[in-house]
């Protein structure tokens, strides 16, 4: 039996081995990312006040668009090429596996969080009034908020035919608490919180992070079987 | 359909459940007097509140025999949750409208952000979401397991989204208690809201015997 932190380093290097030789692909998730950053300015009009006002929010939806594609490719290869027999074949628990791969999707998710930052500065003109480690902190939470619940659904989505339309679909409602409270925090971090305000949101967010990261590992081992 | 022996036995649940209705509605609409503040509009939380309740139950039950599938794997488990979905799903879109048509003259909106309707409305899509993971997939077993598995992690995330919404806004009414309403207004709501436990029961009761049909042919067909 594989020792559980052993069987979770081997998963997570793997996966991260596969998005450093498909890096193209990581690259093209996170030109879509900059594409929907713009495209909200486009359809909330040229006003930089009411850009500067809602760029958490937009950041937060490009991260949460990004997320579906990034979620999908990390298990298509699992599924296309039967590997994820493989994975099930490992002589550990289940729960490693799921943590593996959702550390892996929370770095690459950080990751792409992290390179939309200049672009939202760029574009809607924000400044950090927290500073860049506390935003940093923030997507960091927020993207273990999307990895969780999108590493369950991602392997689920991978395995039914037009999987594409259902991870969203199952995903993004169950997303709203985590949506709600990395927004919120990182409004807090662009316009400064004199009422202090950032410590409850960020408690949510760890709340809503423990409560699926359980939640999710254990209901993953069932989903291997099947 | 009529079982070998005579009528099913929900019929008779169903009817008790008409009966009240048509009894809690008579007195809502005709007998008891109109609010002081809401005045005529207040009626409608005579069925509004009840429908709440069921939604609330139909979920539950689902959330349970999902948990029921994925421990003891036997079929009941799975049909039952299924039907409980579709039934509460129906509630919950009628809980809706309900809610929007009192919402329009009561707060000169159909629609708010408060953390009720919110949540309601979080939790219509994420169950839709499960009915809808059910059509994606084609082996039975498997359809099972994964829709319990969305339904539980769908349920757990109700109290979470009523939470966080909370804080985001709330203008939604604090929640009426028998101490804050007349005793003859809380008499119609209880005959009303049993009117709807027993036509949930009802509905999800035939909707099972129905759905039982339909996974016994299927089954059928692939051993």
């Amino acid at each position: 039996m594989l020792p559980v932190p052993r069987a979770i380093f081997e998963v997570l290097r793997k996966d991260l081995l596969l998005a450093w030789r498909t890096r193209a692909r990581v690259a093209a998730v996170l030109a879509f990312g900059v594409t929907s950053l713009l495209l909200f300015s486009f359809a909330a009009g040229p006003d930089t006040v009411k850009l500067r006002a809602n760029a958490s929010g937009y950041l937060w939806l490009a991260i949460l668009l990004c997320s579906t594609l990034a979620l999908t490719e990390s298990f298509r290869y699992e599924v296309q090429n039967r590997a994820l027999e493989g994975l099930r074949l490992i002589p550990t628990e289940p729960f490693a596996i799921f943590i593996g791969k959702s550390l892996a999707n929370l770095l690459l998710l950080l990751l792409l969080g992290v390179a939309l930052v200049p672009a939202m500065v760029v574009l809607y003109d924000v400044s950090f009034k927290l500073g860049l480690p506390m935003m940093i902190g923030v997507i960091f939470l927020g993207a273990a908020g999307i990895s969780a619940p999108g590493t369950l659904y991602g392997l689920l989505a991978a395995r039914v035919r037009s999987g594409e339309v259902l991870l969203p679909l199952l995903l993004f409602p169950l997303e709203v608490p985590a949506l709600l409270s990395s927004t919120r925090a990182t409004e807090l971090v662009l316009t400064g919180d004199p009422m202090g305000q950032l410590q409850s949101w960020l408690g949510l967010l760890f709340a809503f992070n423990v409560i699926f990261w359980s939640v999710c590992g254990l209901l993953f081992g069932r989903l291997m079987e099947e | 359909m009529a079982s070998a022996r005579g009528m099913d036995w929900e019929h008779a649940v169903g009817a008790l459940g008409l009966g009240l209705l048509i009894y809690g509605s008579y007195q809502g609409l005709f007998v008891l007097p109109p609010d002081r503040f809401m005045g005529d509009v207040m009626r409608i939380l005579y069925v509004h509140v009840p429908a709440a309740w069921s939604t609330l139950i139909c979920f539950t039950v689902a959330f349970v025999c999902a948990i029921g599938w994925l421990w003891r794997g036997t079929w009941r488990w799975d049909v039952a949750g299924e039907a409980a979905t579709h039934v509460g799903l129906v509630f919950g879109v009628l809980l809706t409208c309900l809610g929007s048509i009192w919402a329009r003259p009561t707060w000169g909106v159909w629609w708010d952000w408060d953390p009720r309707l919110t949540t309601v409305a979080i939790m219509l899509v994420s169950f839709g979401a499960v009915t809808a993971l059910r059509s994606f997939v084609d082996d039975p077993e498997r359809r099972a397991t994964w829709s319990a598995i969305a339904a539980i992690v769908s349920y757990v995330d109700v109290p979470v989204v009523y939470f966080s919404v909370k804080w985001w806004r709330s203008l939604h009414q604090m929640q009426s208690s028998p101490s804050t309403v007349d005793p003859e207004m809380v008499m119609v709501l209880r005959i009303n809201a049993f009117a709807f436990l027993f036509l949930a029961i009802w509905f999800i009761a035939r909707h099972y015997r129905l759905i039982r049909i339909r996974r016994d042919a299927e089954l059928g067909e692939l051993s």
